[in-house]
């Protein structure tokens, strides 16, 4: 199978709610001096799944992202997990683009690879998470698409896939090749071995630019958005909690309990 | 060129209407109290023109019927052909939408079918100067608010959080009409055969669905101690939850998971014990009407939330208050 796995890179979505800090003017997150970025953590259980699926059914994983130099790390350490091969997208043509012009970059690229059996990214990215990479790159691509995927496997020359719902699951049959949105119930995903990341170091990563693949300055990046950041900011949140004092714990405890009967929440 | 009025799409369900549906209802007619134009509300499906009606009570000044055994079960390969023929037909400014399992994946793809934008998971919808809509989301799990557009002057879609907008109230007298559309699909592009919904087994009362919901994080220290949440929930009638934390820990499974990514609660009481109340967490449980908190750490995020607390160990606070709320209410 040849499986493509499109990733982002983006700030650490663990920082402490007190180290976030926003640019109003230029309308980005300032990221947290010494704090590295990270694979969107839905992106991994994506690579997880397509190495997965490459294990079982044989082929090459093939991982791809967009962005500025540091998304290199992000490629080797897919490549460590298990990947085979990576591209890294980079132009300042692509600069401001949301994620249908990002999807207009990356599906580019995926045409420039050759055939593929199966696209797979995250169901949405740990930053601006508006879930929509998945939908764009099937759109753009013209295939079939499902998004949140919490399973897949091989059936019959096709896919079974099961959509995650609010109760459960919806199982659909889908073509080959297809686009998913992977979700976290699907996996965990593996750490790099030693070995991988030794060969990681090995792999060539070519950098496309917007020409390579085909496409003017005003296809991609802030001229291709469907939708435009008018502003950024962080929330000003005041406390308003009512603290029960008392000499100890369960002291307080109790009269919480009491708190709660007088206001009739229990 | 931009239409008039709202459209909204209704959540996929046979015989009565969805609360999703009811809520984007609601948010579409405050929206086009300020906008202009007519309300109207598009149901899918094979058994769905009686929803008609009911939508009509509450404030649907329009509704399209595309009825079609097609429609459901609900696959993204046949709603969105079908919505972006309707869209072109009926011409509205904005079409609203929840954003919902269902709604995150045909939403999207809705609008790039149709050449334009869609802003996902809103938490409120303004009017701008120049009359466009202003969709407002948070984003960085939660971190941070960001303010969008849609590009261009063409139709606006917008997806919205479900559980936090009100459902819309009905209007007494209302009147509307009921329109049966046409439902076009190319059979060449369905590629995709979807199936029934499974729904998994809960265990005990449904968490997106109760008014009170207890949940345990890191500070409960283990699942040692797990016991002591269930018997607080016991107590007053909770469900129980948990954060992402306690689920990653192992603790407990899965589906009790409260976030961004887990379940999306509105109780009307939700005891967060231990719970740090990291952003993406309250992104599951902010739309709760009163929320309490206990944890060790005084500086503790959830505290910027919730309107009582209690600073102390969740193994010592939580005996005490079981006991004397089993006893106030002679549970």
């Amino acid at each position: 199978m040849d499986i493509v796995v499109c990733i982002k890179q983006v700030p650490d979505p663990e920082i402490p709610t007190s180290q976030f800090k926003v640019d109003e003017v230029a309308k980005r997150v300032v990221p947290p001096e010494g704090v590295a970025p990270v694979i969107s953590t839905f992106d991994l259980h994506a690579i997880e799944a397509a190495i997965q699926l490459k294990e079982q059914h044989g082929g090459k994983v093939t991982v791809i992202s967009l962005g500025p130099p540091s998304v290199r790390d992000a490629l080797k350490r897919a490549i460590a997990m298990g990947c085979d091969a990576a591209v890294q997208l980079e132009d300042p043509a692509f600069e401001g683009g949301d994620s249908y012009a990002t999807a207009v970059a990356l599906a580019a690229a995926i045409k420039k690879l050759g055939t593929f059996d199966l696209v797979l990214t995250g169901r949405q990215a740990a930053d601006w998470d508006s879930g929509q990479a998945p939908a764009a790159l099937a759109e753009l691509l013209d295939v079939a698409g499902a998004v949140p995927v919490q399973k897949v496997e091989v059936r019959d020359g096709g896919l079974y896939v099961e959509r995650v719902t609010e109760d459960g699951y919806q199982p659909i049959d889908m073509p080959l090749p297809s686009v998913l949105g992977i979700s976290n119930e699907i996996n965990q995903p593996r750490y790099p071995t030693l070995k991988g990341i030794m060969a990681s170091g090995k792999v060539p990563i070519p950098v496309w630019t917007a020409a390579d693949l085909g496409l003017s300055p005003d296809q991609v990046g802030a001229s291709a958005d469907r939708i435009v950041l008018q502003r950024l900011f962080v929330p000003v949140r005041e406390s308003k909690c009512e603290f029960i004092e008392a000499d100890t714990p369960q002291e307080m405890g109790e009269k919480l309990a009491q708190r709660l009967r007088e206001a009739r929440l229990i | 060129m931009a239409g008039n009025g709202v459209l909204v799409i209704g959540e996929p369900s046979e015989g009565s209407v969805a609360p999703a549906t009811l809520e984007v209802l609601g948010a579409a007619r405050e929206l086009a109290g300020k906008m202009g134009g007519p309300v109207a509300v598009a149901v899918l499906g094979q058994d769905v023109a009686g929803q008609a009606p009911g939508l009509i009570e509450r404030g649907a000044d329009r509704v399209d019927v595309l009825s079609d055994p097609r429609l459901s079960p609900y696959q993204a390969d046949t709603w969105v052909p079908a919505l972006a023929a309707l869209i072109r037909e009926t011409s509205a400014s904005v079409v609203l939408l929840s954003h919902t399992q269902t709604g995150r994946e045909f939403g999207t793809r809705l609008a790039f079918r149709l050449g334009t934008g869609i802003v996902t998971d809103c938490s409120d919808l303004q009017v701008a100067d120049n009359g466009r809509l202003l969709a407002v989301k948070p984003v960085f799990g939660g971190n941070a608010v960001a303010e969008y557009t849609v590009a261009g002057d063409g139709v606006q879609l917008a997806s919205l959080r479900p559980k936090l907008f009100d459902q819309a109230a009905p209007v007494p007298g209302h009147q509307g009409e009921i329109v049966e559309r046409p439902v076009q699909i190319d059979p060449s592009q369905v590629r995709t055969k979807a199936h029934e919904r499974v729904r998994a087994a809960a265990a005990g009362p449904d968490l997106e669905n109760a008014q009170r919901v207890v949940a345990g994080g890191r500070g409960m220290g283990g699942p040692e101690n797990w016991p002591l949440l269930d018997e607080l929930a016991s107590a007053i009638g909770a469900a129980v939850g948990a954060s992402r934390a306690a689920v990653d820990a192992g603790w407990v499974p899965g589906p009790l998971q409260i976030g961004l990514t887990g379940a999306k609660i509105s109780p009307q009481l939700y005891v967060a014990v231990g719970i740090s109340g990291a952003v993406q967490h309250m992104a599951g449980c902010a739309g709760s009407r009163t929320i309490v908190a206990i944890n060790r750490d005084p500086e503790a995020n959830i505290f910027r939330y919730a309107q009582l607390g209690v600073v102390g160990n969740a193994k010592e606070v939580l005996p005490a208050l079981t006991r004397k709320a089993r006893e106030l209410t002679g549970s």
